[in-house]
């Protein structure tokens, strides 16, 4: 039973697949094997039926190539108007996916998912489209045909030679929550086709006799029928998952495919997709930047980037990696990823070169160890290569063939120099000595033409007869091979390093770029500046114009970073970001949508959802972001996004800690506040209307007892309004501490004064030492604080309990304490009582700011204070006064001589 | 009463305190001016001639420190200023232009009689412009045409500026002086900011004039402001 127990992340998912769909609209697609079966027709049918139900169902885009009996299936269907698009002078219909959302129906119809929109729209697809519209709720039906299915639309190729450029990434039907087929019969469809009732819009004339073939008809439907069953299959696989059931593949297994520069690659990407469907595994797709490699032009990593981005759109994970040998970093990169499968191309290339270069396949196999490996044809038509390909692998620099002229050269000057003095062989070293330094510096054929140079040189120049090629010897012409082969292979080598430093190179210096902007970020706390480095570092490194925009609470962008000289984005900048924002997916420039943007827009997303955008564009507008620029562009947004949040979270938990500070101090503050004040006020109140009555008659006695009473609690509710006032001045800052040379004795004096009477009860013995120096303090304040500790004293301890005040000095640091004998300090609270509005038990009415007076006081003069509970009973209350320095001091003098 | 008590004039915006003042002095059987604004003050200044004039430094029209400049324009009757407890600067200020002593609010009646006592005999004595040769107060007995200083029946040697600082107190005793004019009035104009002299010395006169220092009985100090030599003609 142990097994049968579903796995938790299993549930989970199923959890979240549960949760998004309640929110996202569902998705039904009418699919068919070719243009005519009736998908359209069954679409209408079928919303009729929806539409007796009660269903809010409008048809969002629907062609009816004028077929009557289709037509007359629209009837008492609300339709969306058009959106007529001007392109290129031509007014074209469109599909209004705005009016779409803000109508929000419950189902709409969009017709034909794989259709290509007018390019100034939104998005480059109109599955996009009816992606945006499932995302907003709303339930879709469409019609997709099988040839357009990016998986299998190679296949289709193959099977009827006609090119469909419409296609569609598999994803969007793996999505779909029904997929109907619509099936006809190939001679009905023929049939069809004959009375004309077909209408195949994007194939010409020519191209639909070829495509409606019976023999491709056939092979369609097998294809239609195929990719529904796997599709049924993998419902069921999804049920037994959803309900726990464990499933029979291992899970750990994927399948990766090696990418490169190649059209065949697509056939690749494509079979391996199939492979991964079939096999229900992850699959990745792998380029390896070799530096052994010729480098590689400008349309060779356009081309990449159109392969690795297919791949992705079929499921794909994508990863590029860099090294060596391509065979070590594939096989190295698979185990690393639990690969067991690993599918690459045929060779194309002639056979002497894996001779010269040893194969890379060949080596992929031999160290494939239990990994299967896949060698899959890129048949039937070798792929044209473009012919900027040749012309830029040719475009050498003038500079690198100068180079190795001019270092064969020197290679002369020099020998011709040692010739005297070395052996005629030796010299032959010099030149492939320059045949390294060629390599070094240069690419490689510039290198490979020093290396046939010398070799010449060395002839002429070297070797009798001397000035001419002829040789005299035959043995040379070994030395010629010898030295040839040696310089070739050591040129080639030098190459492979040389590629491969600055291949590692440039990834360190952008993992380097990566750690500054995380550095950098992390010292940050504000929003503005986290933005200013964001723009610095992307603009820096990947030579762009860059602007943060952060998202309020409303979900309005505001910039809050521009790179220098860049405008603030306009209207329609805006509005792609905003896109961005609420969908939480890039768009712009060099994305497949609204592609007409200046720009690139990357969310900022953060675990607690998009916290802005990022927008990026090149100063070279030409230059769009290959797929790993992207991936870089990615993970420096996510870094921004972080901080970001960090810095809202801060702010956040920040705002909301002072709000309930403030909150509470409030609330202690009116509660002691009007406690505290209204008992001395009743009191004298109390007092006073006695006194004003005339009829009663009090004694003489009586009446002083009264005044009296009138008197103390006016007194303490004057300390009372002092402390309060007091506090709220050192809180705000209105104080300013007035340092003057004090002596501590006549500041003790003062406060003895003061007090008065009240010390009556308490007997004080002082320890002043008289060798005290003058401190500069403020006289007024600690004339206060002192005040304050007497007063709690008094307060907090029995009549008759016996204080001791004492001073010394040591270090520099004059310490004061007041010690009693009293009940002492509850254990634990000797730092609380220091807080605001913390009293003691016996709270003789105070507010409870005394201590935290102290404490802002003494802090201020840079001095600590502190309570302690004395061995023997009793509190003592410490603090100290930094008594650096001393003033000039007047001469002493004789003591005046009696006249 | 035959004779014709003092005529003080008080300057002062608040009823309720120009109420409870009235009552007290009043009482006292001194005669009284009242006035709300500092320019209604100044007014009554000039016509009443009054013997002491109560400023309190909160007026609504001028401050005190003008107030105080304009009467010591024409007149040398005693002001005594009347202030809370947060206007420390504005009092010193007032009181190095002029004024000759200060209330801090909430104060009682017998502190305010006292001051007011301490200014009428200053103002008596400076018409008269003899001191009394020998001072007494409590057991200090200074004789200051000797220049001989006694605790009870014990002598007390006086270094000349000790000397020179007690004899300073005991001119304006019972008044306060601020730091700068002891300071000027003892070492010299030069010295108006080296309080830590005042310090030094106040402490030496302390120790050799009061039986506990930390509990002096006369020599003063007034945290903020200066000295006062405790003293009270008729207490």
């Amino acid at each position: 039973m142990e097994e049968r127990r579903p796995d938790p992340d299993v549930l989970l998912k199923q959890a979240q697949r549960e949760e998004e769909r309640k929110r996202e609209g569902t998705l039904k697609i009418f699919f068919g094997a070719a243009p005519g079966v009736g998908k359209t027709f069954a679409m209408l049918e079928a919303a009729q039926a929806k539409r007796a139900e009660g269903l809010d169902v409008v048809v969002g885009y629907v062609e009816t190539h004028g077929r009557p009996d289709t037509e007359a299936l629209l009837e008492g269907l609300e339709r969306l108007p058009r959106r007529s698009v001007d392109y290129r002078g031509k007014q074209l219909p469109e599909f209004d996916l705005d009016a779409a959302l803000a109508r929000k129906p419950t189902l709409i119809l969009v017709d034909e998912l794989a259709h290509t929109n007018v390019p100034v729209s939104r998005h480059k697809k109109r599955w996009q489209d009816v992606t945006e519209l499932l995302e907003a709720g709303i339930n879709v039906y469409t019609t997709v045909n099988v040839q357009h299915l990016e998986s299998i639309n190679d296949v289709v190729h193959r099977i009827t030679g006609v090119v469909v450029r419409e296609t569609l990434p598999d994803s969007i039907l793996d999505r779909a929550d029904e997929i109907e087929l619509i099936d006809l019969p190939p001679d009905d469809l023929l049939q069809r086709l004959r009375e004309g009732k077909v209408y195949v819009p994007e194939l010409a004339a020519s191209a639909v006799e070829n495509f409606f073939r019976k023999g491709n008809l056939i092979a369609l439907r097998e294809l239609a029928l195929r990719r529904t069953a796997e599709r049924v299959d993998e419902q069921m696989q999804l049920y037994r998952r959803d309900q726990g059931i464990r499933s029979i593949w291992p899970a750990a297994d994927r399948i990766l495919v090696c990418v490169g520069y190649n059209p065949r690659s697509i056939r690749l990407i494509h079979a391996a997709r199939r492979l991964a469907a079939g096999l229900r595994t992850e699959w990745i797709a792998v380029h390896v930047e070799a530096p052994s490699r010729v480098r590689p032009s400008e349309s060779d990593k356009k081309r990449l980037a159109d392969h690795m981005r297919l791949a992705e759109s079929l499921g794909a994970e994508s990863a590029t990696l860099t090294g060596g040998t391509i065979s070590e970093e594939i096989l190295t990169y698979a185990r690393s990823r639990n690969v067991n499968k690993i599918i690459v191309g045929k060779p194309t290339h002639a056979r002497w070169k894996d001779k010269l270069f040893g194969s890379p396949l060949d080596e992929l196999v031999r160290g494939s160890g239990d990994i299967d490996v896949y060698v899959t044809s890129g048949d039937v038509e070798e792929p044209h290569r473009h012919p900027e390909t040749k012309t830029s692998r040719r475009s050498w620099r003038k500079r690198e063939w100068l180079w190795s002229v001019l270092i064969v050269l020197s290679c002369t000057a020099v020998a011709a120099l040692m010739s005297p003095y070395v052996d005629r062989v030796d010299l032959a070293m010099v030149y492939l000595l320059g045949v390294v330094i060629t390599a070094s510096k240069t690419s490689t054929w510039p290198s490979l033409f020093a290396a046939l140079l010398g070799v010449a040189a060395f002839d002429v120049f070297f070797v009798p007869p001397y000035y001419t090629f002829a040789v005299n010897d035959v043995k040379y012409f070994f030395t010629f091979a010898a030295m040839f082969i040696v310089s070739v292979v050591i040129s080639r080598l030098t190459l492979r390093v040389r590629r491969q430093a600055e291949a590692s190179r440039m990834r360190e210096r952008r993992t380097a770029y990566l750690y500054n902007l995380s550095r950098d970020l992390a010292r940050e706390r504000e929003v503005e500046r986290l933005s200013e480095i964001a723009v610095k570092h992307m603009g820096e490194v990947f030579d762009s114009e860059v602007a943060v925009l952060i998202a309020d609470e409303q979900k309005r962008l505001t910039p809050t970073a521009i790179s220098p000289g860049l405008v603030a984005p306009g209207q329609q900048e805006l509005s792609v970001a905003q896109w961005v924002l609420e969908h939480h997916q890039p768009a712009g420039f060099g994305t497949d949508t609204l592609p007409g943007a200046k720009a690139l827009y990357l969310p900022l997303i953060a675990s607690a959802g998009t916290v802005g955008v990022v927008g990026i564009s090149p100063k070279k507008p030409q230059d769009a972001f290959d797929p790993e620029q992207f991936h870089y562009l990615e993970a420096y947004a996510n870094q921004t996004a972080m901080a970001m949040e960090r810095a809202f979270l801060v702010e956040e938990a920040h705002g909301a800690l002072l709000k309930a500070e403030r909150e509470s101090l409030r609330n202690t503050l009116l509660s002691s506040i009007s406690h505290d004040l209204r008992t001395p006020l009743t009191a004298i109140t109390g007092a006073v209307s006695t006194l004003l009555q005339n009829d009663v008659a009090i004694e003489q006695s009586g009446r002083l007892e009264l005044l009296h009473t009138i008197h103390e609690e006016a007194e303490r509710l004057n300390r009372i309004i002092k402390n309060i006032l007091d506090m709220s001045r050192l809180e705000s800052g209105a104080i300013t501490v007035n340092k003057e040379w004090q002596s501590l004795e006549e500041i003790v004096g003062v406060v003895l004064n003061r007090l008065g009477d009240r010390l009556n009860d308490h007997p004080l013995t002082m320890r002043l030492p008289r060798t005290l120096p003058l401190i500069a303090f403020d006289g007024l304040l600690i004339e206060q604080v002192f005040m304050n500790l007497f007063e709690n004293a008094i307060k907090y301890t029995p009549k008759g309990t016996p204080l001791e005040l004492s001073a010394s000095e040591a270090f520099f640091i004059v310490t004061v304490e007041l010690a009693d004998r009293g009940p002492g300090i509850p254990p634990g609270e000797e730092e609380h009582i220091f807080e605001k509005f913390v009293r003691g038990r016996a709270s003789g009415g105070g507010v409870g700011l005394g201590l935290t007076i102290c404490r802002t006081i003494i802090n201020a003069h840079g001095g600590k204070v502190w309570a302690e509970n004395r061995p023997g009973g009793g509190a003592v209350f410490r603090f100290t006064l930094p008594a650096t320095g001393l003033p000039p001091m007047p001469k002493r003098e004789e003591v005046l001589e009696v006249q | 009463m035959a004779e014709e008590k003092e005529l003080i004039l008080l300057i002062e915006d608040e009823p309720q305190m120009r109420r409870f003042l009235r009552i007290t002095l009043e009482s006292q059987g001194y005669r009284l001016v009242e006035a709300a604004t500092a320019r209604e003050g100044l007014m009554q200044a000039a016509t009443r001639n009054p013997d002491v004039v109560l400023l309190d430094l909160g007026l609504p029209d001028l401050d005190g420190l003008e107030v105080t400049g304009k009467l010591r324009e024409w007149t040398q009757t005693p002001i005594i200023v009347i202030s809370a407890r947060e206007q420390e600067h504005d009092k010193v200020r007032t009181l190095d232009a002029g004024a000759d002593d200060y209330l801090t609010k909430p104060f009682n009646a017998g502190e305010l009689l006292a001051r007011i006592r301490v200014a009428l005999r200053h103002a008596a004595l400076r018409n008269t412009d003899a001191g009394e040769p020998v001072f007494t107060l409590h057991n200090l007995r200074v004789d200051m045409g000797e220049r001989r200083v006694f605790v009870g029946d014990e002598e007390v040697h006086l270094t000349p500026l000790e000397y020179k600082l007690l004899t300073t107190l005991i001119r304006h005793a019972g008044k306060v002086i601020t730091h700068r004019q002891l300071l000027r009035e003892v070492w010299g104009p030069a010295y108006v900011d080296e309080v830590q002299y005042l310090r030094v010395y106040m402490t030496q006169l302390r120790h050799k004039l009061e039986a506990d220092p930390t509990r002096p009985r006369f020599l003063m100090n007034e945290p903020g402001i200066g000295y006062r030599l405790k003293y009270d003609p008729e207490g």
